[in-house]
C-alpha cells in the first residue's frame, strides 16, 4: 500500500503542480486501498470461521450419533446372546440384520469423524515400530468370511525378512483395510452372461508386500470392475464414487480412499494406482523404512 | 456378591448393563450423573466403577479426580467407557488413575463384560 501511495504521489506531481490536489488524491486512493484490504481480510476471516464451524459441526454430530448407535448395538448384542431370554432362530436372523445395519451406520459416523479430524489437522498419530507384515496378515484373516461370501480368493506374497517400520498401527490398519475392502467389494460386478442368466466371475485379489530401496511397498491388485478413465482423477476425493461402483454396490460413502490417502501421506508414504474399467485395479503405497 | 457402580446418563445402557451384570452374578448400582456417582462411590464402596465421561452436573474426568483424591475411594478400579476417543482424553484419564479406557464403538458387550470380570478379579 505504501508503494502504491508513493507511486500515485509521483504520478500526481508529474501531472499537477498543485501539491494540495496531489495530497488529496493520494489520501483518497490510500483510503480506498485500506477499505479493499479490510474487506479482503474480513472475507478470509469469515471463510476460516465457516470452515472451522463446519468441522466442529461434523465432529459434534458424529459424537452425538455415536452414543445412540452404541446403545443400539449393545442392546441387540444382548438380545442375540439369549442371556435375557430365549430367542428363536427367526428372531435371531432379524436381530442380525439390525446389528449389521447399526454397524454400517457406526462405520459411516466413524469415517465422518475421521474426515473432520483430517480436515482440522487434529487426527492423532501414535507412531511406533511395528510389523506391516503382521498387519496385512491379520487384515486378510479378518476379511476371510467376506471373501468366501463374495467368491474371492486372496493370494498373499510377502518378501522374506522385511523390517519393522515406524507407523501408527491402528490408523494404518484402517488405510489398508479400506483399500483391501474396495478390492473385494467391487469384484462382484464382472457379470458373465451364462446359459442360466448372469453368473459372477471368480474374484482374485493379489496382495504383495516387498522392499523397494529404502521403502516398504504394498500392492493390492484385483480383477474387479476397475475405475472408468474419466473418474480416475477424482478417485481420492472425499464422497466421490466412480460411476460403475454405484451400480454394483449401492452402499459406500466415498470416504474410504480419501481416508486411506490422508493416513498414508501423513505417515510419509505415497499412494498411487493403475486401473482399467472391467479389468481391475492395482492400488499401491509405500512407507519409508526407519 | 461383588458390587459395580455404573455412572452413565443413558437410561438404555443402565438397563442393559443392569440385566447382563446381574446374569453374570454382579450387583449393579446406577448413578445417572457425576455428582450422584461420587456420592454413591463413597457410601456404597463398590468393587469396581464403570464411568462415562460426558455426564450431567460433573464431567467424568472430574469424577475420576474426585475418586482418586478421596482415600475412601482411591483404590477402587475405574473403567472409563465413553464415546470420546481423543488421545487427549485417554491420556488424561490414564494419568488420573483410570484402570482401563474403552471407546464404546470399538467394543462388543461381551468384550466389556470380559474387561469387567478381569478388572474386578485383579
Amino acid at each position: 500500500m505504501i508503494t502504491s501511495s508513493l507511486a500515485i504521489y509521483f504520478i500526481g506531481i508529474h501531472y499537477s503542480d498543485d501539491p494540495e490536489i496531489v495530497a488529496l488524491i493520494v489520501l483518497f486512493v490510500s483510503a480506498f486501498l485500506i477499505m479493499v484490504d479490510f474487506s479482503i481480510i474480513k472475507s478470509f476471516e469469515r471463510l476460516a470461521e465457516v470452515a472451522k464451524m463446519k468441522s466442529e459441526f461434523v465432529s459434534i454430530v458424529s459424537h452425538q450419533l455415536r452414543a445412540p448407535l452404541s446403545n443400539l448395538k449393545w442392546i441387540v448384542d444382548l438380545l442375540i446372546s439369549g442371556k435375557i431370554e430365549h430367542v428363536s432362530e427367526k428372531q435371531t436372523a432379524y436381530l442380525q440384520i439390525l446389528r449389521e445395519n447399526s454397524q454400517r451406520m457406526e462405520g459411516l459416523v466413524s469415517d465422518l469423524l475421521i474426515v473432520s479430524r483430517i480436515e482440522a489437522d487434529s487426527l492423532p498419530f501414535k507412531n511406533e515400530k511395528a510389523s506391516l507384515v503382521k498387519l496385512v496378515k491379520s487384515l486378510i484373516l479378518r476379511v476371510k468370511p467376506f471373501t468366501r461370501a463374495s467368491n474371492t480368493e486372496i493370494k498373499l506374497t510377502i518378501e522374506e525378512n522385511l523390517p519393522d517400520i515406524l507407523f501408527d498401527y491402528e490408523r494404518m490398519e484402517q488405510a489398508v483395510g479400506n483399500i483391501l475392502d474396495n478390492a473385494i467389494r467391487y469384484i462382484g460386478g464382472v457379470d458373465m452372461p451364462g446359459e442360466t442368466g448372469h453368473i459372477k466371475e471368480k474374484g482374485n485379489v493379489e496382495v504383495i508386500l516387498k522392499k523397494e530401496g529404502n521403502r516398504l511397498c504394498l500392492e493390492i491388485k484385483d480383477n474387479g470392475i476397475g475405475i472408468p478413465e474419466e473418474d480416475q482423477k477424482h478417485i481420492f476425493q472425499k464422497f466421490f464414487r466412480a460411476s460403475n461402483a454405484t451400480k454394483v454396490q449401492a452402499q459406500g460413502s466415498g470416504l474410504g480412499l480419501y481416508i486411506a490417502k490422508s493416513i498414508i501421506e501423513k505417515s510419509e508414504g505415497k499412494i498411487y494406482f493403475v486401473s482399467r474399467e472391467n479389468e481391475g485395479s492395482t492400488f499401491s503405497f509405500n512407507l519409508p523404512i526407519k | 456378591m461383588k458390587k459395580i457402580l455404573f455412572i452413565e446418563d443413558e437410561a438404555a445402557l443402565q438397563k442393559a448393563f443392569g440385566d447382563i451384570l446381574s446374569t453374570e452374578g454382579f450387583q449393579m448400582i446406577s448413578a445417572i450423573d457425576g455428582e450422584i456417582g461420587l456420592r454413591l462411590a463413597e457410601s456404597e464402596k463398590p468393587n469396581l466403577i464403570i464411568l462415562d465421561l460426558i455426564l450431567p452436573k460433573l464431567h467424568g474426568l472430574e469424577v475420576l479426580k474426585g475418586l482418586k483424591e478421596n482415600k475412601e475411594t482411591r483404590n477402587i478400579p475405574v473403567i472409563i467407557l465413553t464415546n470420546l476417543g481423543d488421545l487427549e482424553n485417554i491420556e488424561q484419564a490414564l494419568e488420573l488413575g483410570a484402570t482401563t479406557y474403552m471407546v464404546k464403538s470399538d467394543y462388543t458387550l461381551d468384550d466389556i463384560i470380559e474387561k469387567v470380570k478381569k478388572a474386578i478379579s485383579s
